[in-house]
């Protein structure tokens, strides 16, 4: 085999590996992500169940309520429109009422937010972004909550 | 006064740092063995001199010196003594202190153990060593100094996170940290072997065993960091597919590939150019990866707080080498000679077919990680790329990889015969089909996916154990024959058989764990029973735990096997009170390769408690086959052609084993 041949058969494996790989980031990119929500945005505009999402905002207070087997039902709102979760797990131990907390999953047909995994902030000073961008949007925003810290702890069930 | 030792050891080492990075660079281009001569004495001083500042920083804390601000911002004189060490580099500014630490300590040794390296090569490698230490000095220096006194010392200090108070920080960082950067060697080499433009076998051979180094401490870093965060976050998962966990991974596959690529090299002298491009992009990625973590972009656990200043500083040191070193590359690399040639079914071809598919799924994980970050500075939408995206990119490259892991070790160099290789073969290959087989008659054709990553772990574990015999000739030859073979195979070839083994070991535990896992959720009171399998779990009563700065709650199971108690299970809830911060340890009892994981969630007022129950089956193999990986790599770097007689290079047709090394 000479030095050319050896070089296109190299650079058209290497073209096959790329082209795989390229093929599979693209596909994946179309399924494989979540897009960030705010409870206002879910509520006006009800997304398709097999669309994932990342669901921010805070607690609202007196939502929560805990049922046998783990399960979890509370609402998240953003001081405009608020979203019923449902999840199945342990809470992180930072989950509190009235502070900030992310929710990932899907929306179902009966508008409930089926979660898999809810993130919390992680002291008391910090805020998930994500949090502070939905309360940005809504005109909830109250700076003096903003300080930085920490970061949030991940509970995937 | 030790405080302010520290802080002035930390400008020398600066100084000397500047005086190595430039004199012997200088003697080098000049052909001035004098000045090239000095090199190894700065950089042995550097590293004498940050070692002092990280012992007087490590002294603060032990005393706790409560005027110091690092030491208050993360530290309490109730805290026991391992965490009051660990904690030294469980914020951002001592564990940058650790990282150059390591950076000088690996120059050190370069220093003490290269004396078989030509005199500009090691000079050169020497200076650019020190030009990254240089960087990252003037950056501890400027933005994350240690050593900064408080005029008003309070008496307590704010304690370290309570999720970092955990032996988990002793091991995991500085092994983490020896593996990350372990790869600024090999990037030293390359930048001097372009600058020398000279590059050959006896290069290979000589970056070959720092590039081992840090690839065994970084495997055992990034299984080490997976446990802790298995045990510590509470909710049993191994990996998370985090942007800092991929921070990680990404030079743990480049410097996977540079492995195998300078192998290719050392033999063949083949791959030169990609060997070379390979070893800048490993070290590219551990910057990437040091940039990640530091710089605030991400919030994770590893995100200490953030100061924008930093990042921007770190993004500039990141710019310079890697954007440095690719030009230095893109100006030599014409200029190096071809290599020798091979068919495409030969050991050089698969190592290559390696390289390709290590690099793409490495581009991958690099695509997944930097993918949200880049959007949300373009358009400002906000997405999270999660383990969904990686499961279906990185998963079907590692596919193939694996299936062609045992067959390269058997094919031989120039060309192969891939039929001869198959039939050495079979009897991996029946292993994997039986595994199928059985477990289809047990299980049905719902399991047939977990199967077939069964029959590929059975496959990667029977095929390196299968090339082992046959070098030998087990089984064909008398025993005593095979034995005095076994021990007169080169440790290299152990090792690679070991490695690959292991690689097998940590799939099969990943496969098992994630397809034969329970796991319950449920709400218990004290006399309340769940049934695991064939065990049960019994809820006795709560009782109340403290320590360092926690106080909590342990809440006591049995666990039962046909009426006859097994063990007893502790979780705890804990509350650190200083930072006011509640913490959930998990209790994890091993059976065999398996485990029982039991945590807790809220506590109600009555005594119900939310529980969760995991039975992992076979989840220690992910990281004990992680040990194989990195028993496999020792045993590699203790073969005796990586210490005597390095080659001269081939101008000079000096005898291949001259001179020993050290």
């Amino acid at each position: 085999m000479t030095r050319k041949q050896r070089r296109l058969t190299l650079i058209g494996l290497a073209g096959l590996v790329l082209a795989s790989a390229v093929g599979l980031i693209l596909y994946a990119l179309s399924d494989g992500i979540a897009f960030f929500a705010t409870p206002s945005e879910i509520a006006a505009n009800p997304p398709s169940p097999d669309r994932r999402l990342r669901l921010g905002g805070l607690v609202e207070t007196g939502s929560l309520a805990k049922e046998d087997g783990g399960v979890v039902r509370f609402a998240v709102t953003d001081g405009k429109a608020a979203v019923p979760i449902h999840y199945v797990g342990i809470l992180p131990d930072l989950f509190r009422e009235g502070q900030g907390v992310v929710a990932e999953g899907t929306v179902s047909p009966a508008g409930v937010f089926e979660a898999d995994t809810i993130l919390a902030k992680h002291d008391e000073t910090y805020m998930p972004k994500e949090v502070v961008e939905a309360l940005k949007k809504s005109g909830e925003w109250r700076p003096e909550a903003s300080a930085e810290g920490p970061a949030p702890k991940a509970v995937t069930r | 006064m030790i405080v302010e030792l520290g802080h002035y050891a930390l400008v020398l080492a600066l100084a000397l740092a500047i005086a190595g990075g430039t004199l012997p660079f200088y003697g080098a281009l000049r052909g001035d063995e004098r000045l090239m001569a000095i090199a190894p004495s700065t950089t042995i001083m550097q590293f004498v001199f940050v070692a002092f500042s990280f012992a007087a920083l490590t002294h603060a804390y032990l005393v706790s010196d409560f005027s110091v601000l690092n030491v208050v911002e993360n530290s309490h004189s109730l805290k026991p003594l391992l965490y009051k060490i660990t904690g030294v580099w469980g914020n951002h500014e001592g564990s940058m202190l650790l990282w150059v630490l390591i950076l000088a300590l690996f120059g050190a040794l370069v220093a003490l153990f290269g004396n078989n390296l030509p005199l500009k090569l090691k000079a050169l490698v020497l200076s650019v060593q020190a030009w990254i230490g240089v960087a990252f000095l003037t950056f501890i220096l400027a933005t994350s100094n240690p050593f900064i006194r408080l005029l008003n010392p309070p008496v307590e200090g704010n304690d370290l996170n309570p999720v970092l108070q955990d032996i988990g920080l002793a091991v995991h960082p500085p092994l983490l940290y020896l593996g990350y950067v372990g790869c600024s060697i090999s990037f030293a080499f390359a930048i001097a072997a372009l600058i020398d433009g000279r590059i050959d076998a006896a290069w290979a051979r000589w970056v070959r065993p720092w590039t081992l180094t840090a690839w065994l401490f970084l495997t055992l870093g990034i299984a080490m960091g997976s446990y802790w965060a298995y045990y510590e976050l509470g909710w049993g998962g191994w990996w998370f597919w985090d942007p800092v966990e991929n921070a990680s991974f990404m030079p743990w596959l480049a410097a996977t590939a540079l492995l195998h690529s300078a192998i290719v090299m050392e033999k063949r002298e083949a791959l030169k150019i990609w060997t070379i491009l390979l070893a800048i992009l490993t070290f590219s990625l551990s910057l990437l990866g040091t940039f990640l973590v530091r710089s605030g972009v991400l919030t994770s656990v590893h995100a200490f707080a953030t100061d924008p200043t930093r990042g921007i500083f770190i993004l500039c040191i990141l710019c310079l080498f890697i954007g440095g070193g690719l030009a230095l590359f893109a100006l030599r690399a014409g200029t190096l000679s071809q290599g020798g040639l091979f068919a495409p079914i030969s050991r050089e071809g698969a190592l290559v077919f390696n390289n390709l598919m290590l690099t793409a799924a490495c581009a991958t994980v690099l695509v997944g990680t930097l993918y949200p970050l880049a959007l949300e500075a373009l358009t400002g939408e906000k997405i999270s790329v999660g383990a969904p995206f990686f499961n279906m990119t990185f998963g079907p490259l590692m596919v193939p990889l694996l299936i062609a892991v045992p067959f390269g070790p058997f094919l031989a160099w120039k060309r192969g015969d891939i039929i001869a290789v198959g039939e050495r073969l079979l009897f991996a290959f029946g292993a994997a089909v039986l595994v199928v087989v059985i477990g289809l008659a047990l299980m049905g054709f719902s399991a047939a996916m977990s199967l077939l990553g069964l029959a590929l772990a059975v496959w990667l574990m029977v095929g390196a154990a299968s090339e082992i015999a046959f070098r030998i000739k087990l089984f064909r030859a008398p025993l005593m024959e095979s034995w005095r073979r076994g021990v007169g195979l080169p440790r290299s070839a152990w090792g690679t058989a070991v490695a690959h083994f292991g690689l097998g070991v940590t799939l099969l535990g990943i496969i098992a764990s994630t397809a034969w896992n329970t796991e319950i959720i449920t709400t218990m009171k004290p006399g309340d029973t769940v049934t695991i399998g064939s065990r049960t779990l019994t809820m006795d009563g709560f009782l109340p735990v403290s320590g360092g700065t926690y106080r909590g709650t342990a809440v006591r199971f049995t666990l039962r096997q046909g009426g006859a108690v097994v063990t007893t299970l502790e979780p705890e809830k804990r509350l650190y009170t200083v930072q006011n911060t509640p913490t959930t340890e998990a209790s994890i009892k091993t059976f065999g390769f398996s485990q029982l994981y039991v945590s807790l969630g809220d506590i109600g007022a009555d005594g119900a408690t939310t529980v969760r129950i995991y039975w992992k089956t076979l989840i220690t193999l992910i990281w004990l086959g992680a040990m194989v990986m990195a028993g496999g790599a020792a045993l590699s770097l203790s073969d005796r052609r990586l210490r005597v007689g390095a080659p001269k290079p081939a101008r000079r047709a000096a005898p291949a084993t001259a001179v020993p090394a050290e």
